[in-house]
């Protein structure tokens, strides 16, 4: 994926050589510097731009732009202040002509599962950050898509906030048996909330390695993050990614590991 | 809800500084004629423009009286107004979101946007006339500009992340135009009536400098002829004070359509 620069010669390519599939029901998670490119490939994936060269499939058919097939929970800025919490939820089936009492029947029940079922006729922007993650992602529940692409929804919000989020995002994960897609640049994130951690590289943008983690089903057993993030084993690899992602070195290309499914 | 310290303009109502400005400047205005300071002509008393106002309902002057004045003047603005609405904010929204309406549009309304209406009005007698038309064109150009670079700019600033959350969610280009980028736009919008309004009620007076029988400003036009500073005076406070009205009331409107403007 490369940008053109004002000039000739100042094209940016922001992804390169990127071969990835997305087993259906995974929770992948891609983490890497600022800059890296990871929204350039979310970016590609919810079909809002395309690719310079290469190709994207989702079920064998090509992505040439979004769809309600794949729901996007943005960092900041996507609610639509105009509407309450309710509308908010609803928009996306009103807007596919579903019928009333059956979109509010569905925002409702989302809205119940992100924990803000008193909250249907607040106006959105007096909401805490944390508060609009969730109805962002009732948001994008709602419209029942097959795979949720998150880039860096928690980016914004505090350290606590962020560690409860964390685990609201893991159990809608585990009810839902969607395909999640979400970005970070928290190693101890992406290793807590992973099935499939990929490092991406910089300059071009470029996935350095992946590791297939079970932390997330480990919590989602003993529901006791704290436990998970000082295991040993989690410490451990957590500074073998941050180091990874410090030497910027790329790792034999052997290590990206591909899986049959779902393509994405 | 208390202003969060530093807001810009917090610190609660400027209701009762803005009456104590109107006293005063009464109160000088009084002080200066009735000391006998200025010659009646040049600046006749609160009192005597008082009398004169009562004097103008009751029996007219220059062949109208002031309901008749102010309803010839209100209907001019009034209907330039609602055709700039229903003209201007379609232009600016389409310049905001189409290229080609913009490199079309743009080098007309910048140009003729800072010439001021004295500059074309007689121009505009050659191609209309003197009649209603003519005043109607006048101050319909003036609200134009403002209130279509407004509705642009207001396209322009609606987060991406809004427009592709709803495309995300299943949205036609043209749900997205009526549902996201209208609505997201919408504080600009009000914004450049604002502006407009204004702006008619500055032009008033030009438009109504060609042969017309009533109106506040063809009342003061006369009035100017015959050297009745009285009613000169008082003709600047009418129109000043209905400019004020409505801008008030397009203050309300503002609350009432876009409560989370300036809060996301
Ligand atoms: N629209 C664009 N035009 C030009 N360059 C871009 C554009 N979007 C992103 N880039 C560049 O591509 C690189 C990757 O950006 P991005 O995908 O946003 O990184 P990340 O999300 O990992 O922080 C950066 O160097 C950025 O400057
Ligand atoms: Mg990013």
């Amino acid at each position: 994926m490369t940008f053109p620069g004002r000039r000739p010669g100042e094209d940016v390519t922001a992804l390169s050589d990127v071969d990835l599939t997305l087993a259906s029901g995974d929770f992948v998670v891609v983490v890497g510097e600022s800059g890296c490119g990871k929204t350039t490939l979310l970016n590609l994936m919810a079909g809002f731009s395309r690719p310079t060269s290469g190709r994207l499939l989702l079920n064998g058919e090509e992505i040439v732009g979004p769809g309600a097939d794949r729901g996007v929970v943005f960092q900041r800025n996507a609610l639509m202040p105009w509407l309450d919490v309710l509308a908010n939820v609803e928009l996306g089936l009103k807007l596919q002509g579903v019928s009333a009492t059956e979109r509010r029947a569905a925002a409702v029940r989302n809205l119940a599962s992100v924990g803000l079922q008193d909250f249907h006729h607040h106006p959105v922007y007096q909401l805490s950050g944390g508060m609009q993650q969730r109805v962002g992602m009732a948001r994008a529940l709602t419209s029942d898509p097959e795979m949720l692409l998150m880039d860096e929804p928690l980016g914004a919000l505090d350290a606590l906030t962020r560690e409860t989020s964390q685990e609201l995002i893991l159990d809608l994960w585990q009810a839902s048996g969607k395909t999640v897609f979400f970005i970070t640049h928290s190693v101890e994130e992406a290793l807590f909330m992973a099935t499939r951690l990929l490092v991406m590289s910089p300059r071009p943008g470029r996935l350095a390695a992946s590791y297939d983690v079970d932390f997330s089903r480990r919590f989602l057993a003993e529901r006791d993050a704290r436990a998970v993030k000082s295991d040993a084993e989690f410490i451990a690899l957590r500074e073998r990614v941050l180091e990874h992602i410090r030497s910027g070195h790329v790792r034999d290309a052997t290590d990206v590991g591909l899986r049959g499914g779902q393509d994405g | 809800m208390a202003d969060s310290y530093g807001a810009p303009g917090g610190g609660g109502s400027s209701r009762g500084l803005s009456l104590a400005t109107t006293a005063a400047l009464f109160l000088a205005w009084w002080g200066v004629t009735a000391a006998g300071w200025v010659e009646p002509l040049f600046l006749p008393g609160p009192g005597a423009v008082l009398d004169r106002f009562l004097e103008v309902v009751e029996e007219g002057f220059g062949g109208a009286t002031m309901v008749e004045h102010i309803w010839a003047s209100l209907s001019r603005v009034g209907l330039a107004f609602l055709l700039a609405v229903a003209t201007a904010v379609p232009v600016g929204v389409l310049m905001g979101m189409s290229r080609v309406a913009r490199g079309i549009l743009d080098p007309p309304l910048e140009f003729y946007r800072p010439i001021p209406p004295l500059a074309y009005l007689p121009l505009m007698v050659i191609w209309f006339g003197i009649g209603e038309l003519t005043k109607i064109v006048v101050i319909y150009l003036a609200i134009f500009a403002p209130m279509a670079l407004n509705a642009r700019a207001g396209v322009r600033s609606v987060p991406i992340e809004q427009i592709h959350a709803a495309y995300s969610m299943g949205a036609s280009r043209l749900q997205v135009v009526w549902h996201v980028i209208l609505r997201g736009a919408m504080p600009e919008i009000l914004t450049g009536m604002r502006i407009g309004l204004g702006f008619g009620w500055t032009t008033l007076v030009a438009a109504e400098l060609i042969a017309a029988q009533a109106g506040l400003g063809a009342m003061i036009q006369q009035a100017s002829d015959f050297l009745v500073s009285d009613v000169v005076i008082m003709g600047i406070v009418v129109i000043g004070t209905i400019a004020y009205l409505s801008d008030l009331a397009m203050r309300y409107l503002e609350r009432v359509l876009t409560p989370w403007k300036g809060k996301v």
